[in-house]
C-alpha cells in the first residue's frame, strides 16, 4: 500500500516504493513519501512498525546490519542513493544521524565534535576550532562547554551528551539530520532544550525524526507519517494528522486505542 | 529434613570445601618454600651482577637480561600479528565464514600443542629451514642462522603466545560497545578510520593485557627454548640476534638436574625461582588488574 | 539560549568520485591485509605439522633407515640378547639400538594417570564448592588466587617436586627410588588442576540460575541441586574441562623431566622411574646428530603428541560447543 504526499517546499529526500528485509522478514513495506526541504518530519507508530528501520535506510546504515536487503529508491536531491557511483560514506556526511542513546566517543568534548571531519581529511586546527564553536553553539551547549573542551565527554550528564552528539553530527555540514528517538532517555527538562533545538536547526537543515511520544511529534514536527506493520499508513501536515486524520488507522493511534 | 540427610549433606559440601583449602594450601606451600629458601640472596647485587665461581656466588644478571631481550623481541613479533588476527575474526570476517570458523579452529588447537613440540617446530623450521636457508643464500653456507640463536628462540614462542594474544584482543574488542562503531559510520568515516580512530583505541587495555600475559608466557616456558638458541653459562651477554642467550627458566632447569654440587648451587638457584616467580606473578596480576578495571568501565559506559 | 544565525557552510568535505574511489580502494587493500594476516593462525598449524613431520617423514620412506626404525621396531617386541625373550626397550644410543616406544607410552600413561586421579577430583570439588557454596565476595578472591597458581610456569613446579616433595615424598611412603612416576605424576597435578578447575567453574557458571531455583523451589538442598542438576547439565563442560587437562598433562614436559627419574622402564609400579614421551624428546635431543635415525624418532614422537593433542582438543572443543547449546537452548521456556 502505497500513500505519496506532495503539497509545500520541494522535498529533499524521496523514497519510491521502498522495502527493507531483515531475511525473511520485511520490515518497510513498499513505502513512497517525500520529505520536505527544511522542514521537520516526524515519524510516528507502534513499536516495530518499522519506522527505526526507514530513518536507517536514509543513510544505508541498514547497509552495515547482515542479511538486511531493499528494494526501491530513495532519491537525495534527485539522485538515487543506493547507485553504485555513490559512496555510502559519502552519503553519511550529508545525512547525519543522531541516536536513540548518546554514544559520544571516550575522547574529549572537542575531539568528539572534531571527529567528523578529522575522519574527512580536514586538518587545519583553525578550522577545527571555529567549526567546533559553531557545532557547539548550534546545538546550544557552548556556552555549557566552552571552558572544559579538553575534558572527557563522558562526563557530561545525559542531556548534555545527547545534544554533544548533535553538534557532533551538525559539524560536518551535513543537509539533512535523521533523529531516532533523540530524546527518550532524557528527562523532561532535557527533552525541552532538545525540542527546542529542533525547532531552531530546521531553519538550516532537513530534519526527520521518529518519536513515540505524539505530543512530542505534535509540538516539533511540520508533517507527521503514521507507520504501521511495515506501511506508511497516512501523511499529511501535523494539525490535520492529529486533529483530523483521514484514516481509521490513525485516528486509532492518535486517540491512544492502541501503541 | 532428616538429620542424616543433613549430617550427609554438610559432609558433603565440606569435602568440596576442603578441595579448595588444600589447593590454595599447595600453592601458599610453594610460596612460602621458595621465598624462605630464595629471600637469603636477593639482593641489588644478586640482579646485576654475573655468576660467579661455578654458579654458587654472584647474580644472575645475564639471564634476566637474556630473558628480557627474548621477550621483547617476542612480543614485537607476537603483537601485529595477534591482534590483526583477532580485527580480522571480529571485525571483518562475514558472519558464517567458513574460513574464519577454520581460523578459529586452528588457534584453539595451536593453544593445545604441547611446548616440546614447539620447540621441534623452532628446530625444524626455524634453525634448519629459514636459518639453514639463510646460511646457504647469505653466508655462502657458513654457519650462521642455522643454529640456536636468540630469535629463532623469540619467534619459536611467539608462535606458542599467538593465541593467548588473539584471544585478549577478541574480548577486548567485544568489549567495545557497537553505539560506537555506528556513530562513527553515520559520521562518515570508513570501516578502517572507524578501526583505527575509534575501535582499537577503545580496546587498547585488554590488548595490553594480551601482551602482558604472552611475556608471562614468554619468560616461563622452557621447553620451546631447549634447542632453539638458550644457553647456560656464556661469558657475554648476546649482542647480535644469532647468539645464544641464558635465560631463568632455563637457568633453573640446568640448574636443578645437573649442577655438580647441588647444596653449594642451592641459594642461587632458590633465588632465581624466585625472582622468576616474582616477575610472572606481577605480570599475571598487572593482567587480571587491567582487565577487573576494563570491565568495571564497560559496565558503567553501558548505560 | 544562544540561537545560531544561519551561515553559508564554513567548511566543506569534497565529495569528488575520484577522491570516493580512492579510499574504496584503500579500503578493499585493508581489508585484503587484514584477511590475509588472519590466516596466520592457520597457517602456524599446517607449518608446525608440515615441518615436524618432514623430520620423521624418513622413517617411513627412505628404505635403510625404515629398516633401521619401522613401525614393528617401535611397537613389537624385540629380540635383544640371543637367548633372552623379546622385550620393550628404549635405549637408542647403544651398539644395538632399542627404539620401542612401549616404554615411553607407558610411562607417560603412568604418569597422567596420577595426575588425572589428583587432579580431576581436586579441580571439579574446588570449582563445585566456588561455584554453588561460596559467598560471592569469596568467589570473586578465590579465583583470580586459582589463577595464580595457573600462572606458575612448569619449570618452578618442576623444581619444587624435585627439591621438596621428592624427599618427603620419599621419606612418608617409602620409595625405592627418589624420582618416580608418582611424584612426577604429583608435580603434574598441580599444574592441570587450575586447568580443570577454571574450565569446569566456567561450566557451571553457564548454567542457569532459573535451573537451581527451581530445584530448590521443589524442596532439595543445594548439594543436592548442585549434584543432581547443576553437575549434569553443565557435564559436556566437565568433560570437556578433564580432556583439556589430558591433553596439558600428555604434553607437558619440564616437570616430568625433572621429576620422573627419566628411566625408560616398562613396569606397573608407580614407585618406579619412568619416562614420558615429551620429557625423551627434551632430554635427548640436544646431544643428538642431525639426520640421524634417532633424531627422526624424536621428531616421530613429536608428531605422535601432536595428532593426540589435536584429538584430545577437537573432542573438548566440540563438547563446549554442545553444552552451550544446551543451555542457551534450554533457557527459553517451553
Amino acid at each position: 500500500m502505497t500513500s505519496a504526499f506532495t503539497e509545500g517546499p520541494r522535498p529533499k529526500l524521496q523514497a519510491k516504493g521502498l522495502t527493507v528485509r531483515y531475511g525473511r522478514k520485511t520490515a518497510v513495506d513498499d513505502v513512497s513519501l517525500d520529505l520536505g526541504d527544511r522542514q521537520v518530519t516526524a515519524l510516528i507508530g507502534p513499536s516495530g512498525c518499522g519506522k527505526s528501520t526507514f530513518l536507517r535506510a536514509l543513510n544505508r546504515m541498514n547497509d552495515l546490519i547482515p542479511g538486511a536487503t531493499h528494494e526501491g529508491a530513495v532519491l537525495l536531491d534527485g539522485q538515487n542513493i543506493f547507485e553504485r557511483e555513490l559512496d555510502p560514506v559519502d552519503l553519511r556526511r550529508r545525512v547525519g544521524m543522531v541516536f536513540q542513546r548518546s554514544n559520544p566517543f571516550p575522547k574529549s568534548i572537542y575531539e568528539n565534535v572534531a571527529y567528523g571531519l578529522r575522519v574527512g581529511g580536514v586538518r587545519d586546527r583553525a578550522v577545527l576550532d571555529r567549526q567546533v564553536e559553531r557545532s557547539l553553539t548550534a546545538a546550544a551547549l557552548w556556552d555549557e562547554v566552552r571552558d572544559r573542551l579538553d575534558e572527557s565527554a563522558l562526563a557530561l550528564s545525559g542531556g548534555q551528551q545527547q545534544r554533544l552528539c548533535i553538534a557532533r553530527a551538525l559539524a560536518v555540514e551535513p543537509e539533512v539530520l535523521l533523529m531516532d528517538e533523540p530524546a527518550s532517555a532524557l528527562d523532561p527538562i532535557a527533552t525541552a532544550k532538545i525540542e527546542e533545538l529542533v525547532h531552531e536547526l530546521k531553519t538550516r537543515y532537513t530534519i526527520v525524526i521518529v518519536t513515540h511520544n505524539m505530543q512530542q511529534a505534535a509540538r516539533v514536527s511540520d508533517v507527521t507519517a503514521f507507520f504501521y506493520m511495515g506501511e506508511l499508513v497516512e501523511i499529511g501536515p501535523t494539525e490535520r494528522m492529529f486533529t483530523a486524520p483521514r484514516e481509521r488507522r490513525t485516528e486509532d493511534y492518535v486517540t491512544g486505542k492502541f501503541g | 529434613m532428616k538429620r542424616s540427610r543433613r549430617v550427609r549433606d554438610h559432609l558433603l559440601v565440606g569435602l568440596t570445601a576442603m578441595a579448595v583449602v588444600v589447593i590454595l594450601g599447595m600453592l601458599a606451600l610453594i610460596l612460602f618454600d621458595v621465598v624462605r629458601g630464595g629471600l637469603g640472596r636477593l639482593s641489588w647485587r644478586f640482579l646485576t651482577a654475573a655468576p660467579e665461581q661455578g654458579m654458587t656466588e654472584g647474580g644472575i644478571f645475564p639471564a634476566i637480561y637474556g630473558t628480557a631481550i627474548m621477550t621483547l623481541l617476542m612480543t614485537v613479533a607476537v603483537m601485529p600479528v595477534g591482534v590483526t588476527t583477532a580485527v580480522y575474526l571480529h571485525e571483518y570476517a562475514p558472519p558464517g565464514s567458513k574460513l574464519a570458523a577454520l581460523v578459529r579452529i586452528a588457534v584453539n588447537n595451536l593453544a593445545g600443542v604441547p611446548s616440546i613440540v614447539f620447540g621441534l617446530f623452532g628446530l625444524g623450521f626455524l634453525v634448519q629451514f629459514v636459518g639453514g636457508g639463510m646460511d646457504r643464500l647469505f653466508n655462502g653456507g657458513e654457519l650462521r642462522w642455522g643454529q640456536p640463536a636468540l630469535i629463532w628462540a623469540s619467534l619459536t614462542l611467539a608462535v606458542l603466545t599467538l593465541p593467548v594474544v588473539i584471544v585478549s584482543t577478541e574480548e577486548a574488542l567485544r568489549a567495545v560497545p557497537k553505539d560506537h562503531r555506528m556513530a562513527s559510520l553515520a559520521l562518515g568515516a570508513t570501516k578502517s578510520q572507524t578501526l583505527w580512530r575509534v575501535v582499537l583505541p577503545g580496546a587498547l587495555p585488554g590488548i595490553l593485557t594480551g601482551a602482558v600475559l604472552a611475556v608471562s608466557r614468554g619468560a616461563g616456558e622452557v621447553a620451546p627454548i631447549l634447542f632453539t638458541g638458550a644457553a647456560y653459562y656464556l661469558p657475554d651477554l648476546p649482542h647480535g640476534l644469532s647468539g645464544q642467550f641464558m635465560h631463568l627458566g632455563y637457568h633453573i632447569y640446568v640448574l636443578a638436574t645437573q649442577s655438580p654440587d647441588v647444596d653449594a648451587t642451592l641459594p642461587l638457584l632458590y633465588s632465581t625461582v624466585l625472582v622468576l616467580l616474582m616477575l610472572t606473578f606481577t605480570l599475571n596480576l598487572t593482567a587480571v588488574a587491567i582487565r577487573a578495571r576494563t570491565r568495571r568501565r564497560a559496565g558503567a559506559a553501558a548505560h | 539560549m544562544v540561537s545560531y544565525t544561519g551561515l553559508s557552510p564554513a567548511v566543506t568535505i569534497t565529495v569528488e568520485p575520484a577522491r570516493a574511489r580512492k579510499r574504496q580502494r584503500r579500503e578493499k587493500l585493508v581489508s585484503a591485509l587484514v584477511t590475509l594476516v588472519g590466516l596466520s593462525g592457520i597457517a602456524a598449524v599446517v607449518l608446525i605439522f608440515v615441518f615436524v613431520g618432514k623430520e620423521a617423514l624418513p622413517l617411513f620412506t627412505d628404505a635403510a633407515t625404515h629398516a633401521e626404525a619401522g613401525l614393528d621396531k617401535m611397537f613389537w617386541p624385540q629380540i635383544v640378547r640371543a637367548g633372552k625373550p623379546a622385550v620393550f626397550m628404549w635405549q637408542p644410543v647403544s651398539t644395538v639400538p632399542k627404539i620401542s616406544m612401549v616404554p615411553l607410552f607407558l610411562g607417560t600413561l603412568k604418569i597422567t594417570a596420577v595426575a588425572m586421579l589428583l587432579a580431576v577430583p581436586f579441580g571439579v570439588a574446588a570449582a563445585v564448592w566456588v561455584s554453588e557454596f561460596a559467598p560471592r565476595r569469596l568467589q570473586e578472591i578465590i579465583k583470580p588466587v586459582i589463577e595464580l597458581l595457573a600462572g606458575i610456569p612448569s619449570v618452578v613446579l618442576g623444581f619444587f617436586a624435585l627439591v621438596v616433595l621428592a624427599t618427603t615424598l620419599q621419606d612418608t611412603l617409602g620409595f625405592t627410588y627418589r624420582l618416580n612416576a608418582f611424584l612426577a605424576g604429583v608435580g603434574l597435578a598441580l599444574a592441570i588442576t587450575p586447568v580443570i578447575f577454571t574450565v569446569t567453574e566456567d561450566a557451571l557458571a553457564a548454567v542457569p540460575r532459573s535451573y537451581r531455583e527451581g530445584s530448590l523451589a521443589l524442596g532439595a538442598t543445594r548439594l543436592e541441586t548442585a549434584l543432581r542438576v547443576v553437575l549434569p547439565a553443565a557435564a559436556p563442560g566437565v568433560l570437556a574441562a578433564v580432556v583439556l587437562g589430558l591433553g596439558r598433562a600428555i604434553g607437558e614436559t619440564m616437570i616430568v623431566l625433572m621429576a620422573s627419574g627419566n628411566a625408560a622402564l616398562v613396569s606397573p609400579g608407580i614407585g618406579d622411574s619412568a619416562r614420558s614421551l615429551s620429557a625423551t624428546i627434551a632430554a635427548e635431543m640436544g646431544e643428538v646428530v642431525v639426520g640421524s635415525t634417532h633424531y627422526r624418532l624424536l621428531f616421530f614422537i613429536g608428531v605422535e603428541l601432536f595428532l593426540v593433542t589435536f584429538v584430545l582438543n577437537s573432542v573438548a572443543s566440540a563438547w563446549v560447543r554442545r553444552l552451550m547449546r544446551r543451555v542457551s537452548g534450554a533457557g527459553v521456556p517451553q
